[in-house]
């Protein structure tokens, strides 16, 4: 459709130079570079929606706003040449617009909110003391779908794919609703890392407030998959019943497991990758039983990896087993590769830097946009939209209106459009409401105390 | 509380009717103290909480914790008149606020022992003393409805079940972030930010409200303590107090006893036995150089003391050691001396006390200086082939070093000890002169056992 209005525009203007019948090249090819990060940060990257998030709220329009809290954010910049620079900090959106498209960052990390403006952190170290630190941050997640290198035989490292790419919808199913029904956290964002993973970022005041014990704790809560390429045996489930949070989880887990994982990984028709999984069950009687019934290589209609599947969880859980430890096994494979894998240091520390979203990865040239968890399993990594894509539509575009309509017809239209309406307005109407109700409340306490 | 003279006799009301339970330490007590019990009190529960922070680190469990702060409590808390053990717990507890309120570091070390120290002592108590303290707390939590408890029954009892435990009648309605250890642990039911805690597993909720109490009451303390306390008690308890918090605890070594001389001879023999890292490794230098710089002179020096060395065979060791390098008049002239000073021969003839792992590890070694802790001093290259040369490889040597990626370095040379003797050393290592006893007399019970 681009294309079209394009060729319309064409035959009502004249374009100096270009010779009669010759369509000009909107092309851009792929790649990642400074010329592209310039026209990116002049153009697309949406500054006073950043601000607006950052803010919280204190947009100095009621008496309750916080005027230093923007400023007292941690931003640091990845410059070209590898050069890292920490502790930036910006006074208002305008600040931040022209800091960015000066330095014209290769990556923009968000950190804490801190005590005092972190640019000025080396003028109170001296009054010692814990004045320096940090005093809000999102509570945040990190999934990278390198660390299901083990249990992926489609792809490895930096590559994804449709197949194993719904590993990562499982997490965002699993972590989402674990921290909105478990939790109560309602203002959720999670971001498309570029690449191979994603970020999540829980932006409730409450979790912003939350101490690192206090994170510590809810990393806990969800770590499931623990241990390294060392041990066999990385998910131990325990106890009679699962705890709620596990029995709902686990329904996620088989789900993909059963209907999906198990054939498109074709973990049973392959002997090595049959063995690992023979591996975790602690009965000789059954993994030799099942050996033997796999040695024979013959041809069934069905997929044969469902139809092993089948069988091994038939020996498991049949009514002879006494033993819960091995009743068990069925759920622990599963949860071994399919549930989400944490990196449990990013969650914990308030202190730790995390990629803002609508940055751009380096070496893939992708937005870094959000994801609809409701909608986690439509998203599709190789859609995401590209530099080079965003510049060929600047180019078709730029013979029309410039401007906001401009981009909100582009490919970052969309997760603009996202961003503010699922997740902006609400927090940001549920940020003004906290604030007005702590000011009144302030206000009341400082009428009473007045009164004898 | 009021400090008193020693030659007043104490005048401390009677001890309270019921059976011994835990203090909260709300506020200071009316009470008189003796300026000696002032100190010697703090003294006993620092060694208690320190008894605690040694067990931490070397990972004990929560059971094995119990027994630990139980015998701890028994031998260093207990007084000859039963009446008086509860006033020992009080005022000991103030005046350890008075010396760990006084920096960062120093309150979250003492936050964290004594929270870890109520939370055993309440395990020990029976229950009747449990719901007598959890009433003291007079927490701010409703315990939930009949109807709300229909409503998540069936969780809850899922939840019991799946700690292999029966679920509890009573339930309070509780912020998560108020029991991190339960969520953590997923041992209790939450849903939209609310844990639902059965009374049997109050204990978080208790712990987290007297960390939070103790918390604020040291940052307050602090206050007191610069605006007043510590100008008014300049030459009184302000030197006792800011000693006791870099105090070493044990015997000081300086006057041997129990093992008499040791001779030349035997030098080369016991340091490859009984020799803790840090003096073996200066000894070894000291034959390779023939000369050690002042540091290392003082800290292997005092140590020889302590293990017997003699003021005469002292004087032949050095010398024949730096005479290779400076010869024997320089000696005479410029390093005889030293010797003789620390053994007390010399100028205010003060008798050196052999160093101790807190000030050994303290130490600032220098370009050329060798003393100090091998474990903090060492890069890793050197200290792995110190320790391969002590006969610690493999396993034990990869327990050793992950001590010191930790920062623990007395329990690195426990570790070692134990690699070395094929013992263990329950009580840790905390002077290196106590390292060369307790070798000492494991090589000795070894030989006589061999010999009869």
């Amino acid at each position: 459709m681009a294309r079209e209005e394009a060729e319309d525009t064409r035959e009502d203007m004249v374009i100096d130079g270009v010779e009669e019948g010759h369509k000009p090249n909107y092309e851009v090819p792929d790649g990642f570079n400074s010329d592209y990060l310039m026209i990116y940060y002049g153009k697309f990257f949406p500054y006073a929606e950043m601000h607006k998030w950052m803010s919280y709220g204190n947009d100095g329009k009621h008496p309750g706003c916080d005027q230093s809290y923007f400023g007292r954010r941690e931003f640091s910049f990845t410059l070209e040449n590898d050069i890292y620079v920490r502790f930036q900090s910006f006074n208002d959106v305008a600040d931040l617009e022209n800091a960015i498209k000066k330095k014209c960052p290769f990556k923009i990390d968000i950190g804490p909110v801190y005590s005092v403006d972190p640019a000025k952190r080396n003028a109170y170290a001296q009054s010692g003391g814990n004045v320096f630190r940090p005093v809000e941050r999102e509570l945040v997640f990190d999934i990278d779908i390198s660390d299901y290198d083990d249990v992926r035989f489609c792809c490895k490292g930096a590559d994804v794919c449709s197949e194993c790419w719904p590993l990562m919808t499982v997490a965002i199913k699993i972590i989402d609703t674990a921290l909105r029904e478990d939790f109560g956290f309602n203002h959720i964002l999670w971001v498309y890392s570029g690449r191979r993973g994603v970020h999540c970022w829980v932006c409730d005041g409450k979790a912003r407030r939350l101490d690192d014990g206090q994170r510590a704790a809810i990393v806990n809560y969800l770590h499931v998959h623990k241990g390294n390429e060392h041990s066999i045996k990385k998910v131990t489930l325990v106890g009679q019943t699962f705890h709620p949070f596990i029995g709902r989880s686990a329904e996620v887990v088989k789900e993909f497991f059963e209907e999906k994982f198990v054939s498109s990984q074709n973990l049973f028709s392959d002997e090595d990758r049959y063995e690992k999984i023979l591996e975790m069950i602690p009965d000789e009687s059954i993994t030799s039983e099942l050996r033997g019934k796999w040695q024979d290589k013959k041809r069934s209609r069905d997929d044969i990896n469902v139809v092993r599947w089948g069988q091994l969880k038939h020996l498991l859980q049949s009514g002879k087993q006494k033993m819960l430890g091995v009743r068990r096994c069925v759920e622990e494979i599963m949860f071994t590769f399919t549930y989400p894998r944490l990196d449990l240091e990013v969650s914990k520390h308030m202190n730790h830097l995390l990629k803002a979203p609508f940055c751009i990865h380096p070496k893939t040239g992708r937005v870094c946009v959000p994801i609809d968890p409701k909608h986690c399993e439509d998203f599709d990594p190789s859609s995401a939209p590209t530099l080079s894509r965003l510049l060929e539509e600047l180019n078709m575009g730029a013979l029309g209106n410039g401007g906001e309509e401009v981009l909100e017809n582009t490919s970052l239209g969309k997760s603009l459009r996202y961003f503010r309406s699922s997740f902006l307005h609400p927090l940001l109407k549920s940020c003004k409401e906290d604030i007005e109700n702590a000011y009144a409340a302030k206000v009341q306490q400082s009428s009473n105390s007045l009164s004898w | 509380m009021e400090i008193v003279g020693s030659r007043r006799k104490s005048l401390l009301p009677p001890a309270g009717n019921a059976a011994p339970t835990i203090p909260l330490y709300r506020s200071a007590p009316e009470l008189e103290v003796r300026l000696e019990d002032f100190e010697l009190y703090a003294v006993h529960r620092l060694r208690v909480l320190k008894g605690i922070s040694d067990a931490l680190s070397r990972g004990k469990k929560p059971n094995e914790m119990e027994n630990v702060v139980k015998e701890l409590l028994k031998v260093h808390m207990s007084h000859p008149e039963a009446s008086q053990v509860m006033n020992k717990d009080i005022i000991s507890h103030f005046v350890l606020r008075l010396v760990y309120c006084r920096e960062e570091e120093l309150r979250k070390w003492f936050l964290s022992m004594e929270t870890t120290l109520f939370r055993y002592r309440f395990l020990l108590e029976t229950s009747e003393a449990q719901i007598a303290l959890m009433a003291e707390f007079d927490l701010p939590y409703k315990t939930i409805t009949n109807a709300e408890y229909e409503n998540v029954k069936d969780k809850l009892n899922k939840v019991a079940r799946s700690m292999n435990s029966s679920a509890d009648t009573i339930y309070y309605k509780v912020p998560f972030e108020k029991v991190p250890d339960l969520v953590a642990r997923r041992e209790v039911f939450i849903m939209k930010g609310y844990a639902y805690v059965p009374r049997n597993q109050v204990l978080s909720l208790l712990v987290t409200h007297y960390r939070s109490n103790l918390s604020k009451a040291l940052v307050l303390t602090n206050r007191k303590w610069t605006s007043m306390i510590r100008e008014q008690e300049k030459d009184r308890l302000t030197p006792i107090v800011e000693a006791l918090s870099t105090s070493y605890l044990g015997p000081d070594y300086s006057q041997p006893k129990d093992f008499g001389e040791i001779s030349l001879r035997d030098i080369d023999q016991i340091a490859r036995s009984s020799f803790p890292l840090c003096m073996r490794y200066l000894f070894e230098k000291l034959k390779e150089d023939h000369h050690l710089k002042h540091g290392g002179r003082m800290q292997l020096g005092l140590f020889l003391k302590g293990v017997g060395l003699k003021l005469d065979d002292a004087l032949a060791f050095w010398k024949s050691e730096f005479s290779k390098k400076v010869g024997a008049e320089r000696f005479d002239k410029e390093y005889a001396y030293g010797i003789r000073h620390n053994y007390g021969k010399e100028g205010k003839r003060t008798d050196y006390t052999p160093y101790s792992c807190q000030k050994i590890i303290s130490s600032t070694p220098g370009v050329g200086d060798h003393h100090g802790c091998p474990y903090r001093h060492l890069r890793e290259e050197n200290l792995r082939a110190a320790l391969n040369n002590m006969g610690v490889a493999n396993r034990a040597l990869e327990d050793v070093m992950d001590k010191v990626r930790n920062k623990h370095y007395q329990l690195a040379c426990t570790l070692t000890f134990e690699a070395v003797h094929g013992a263990s050393c329950d009580q840790g290592i905390n002077h290196p002169n106590q390292y060369y006893s307790d070798s000492k007399t494991i090589l000795e019970s070894r030989n006589n056992s061999k010999g009869t």
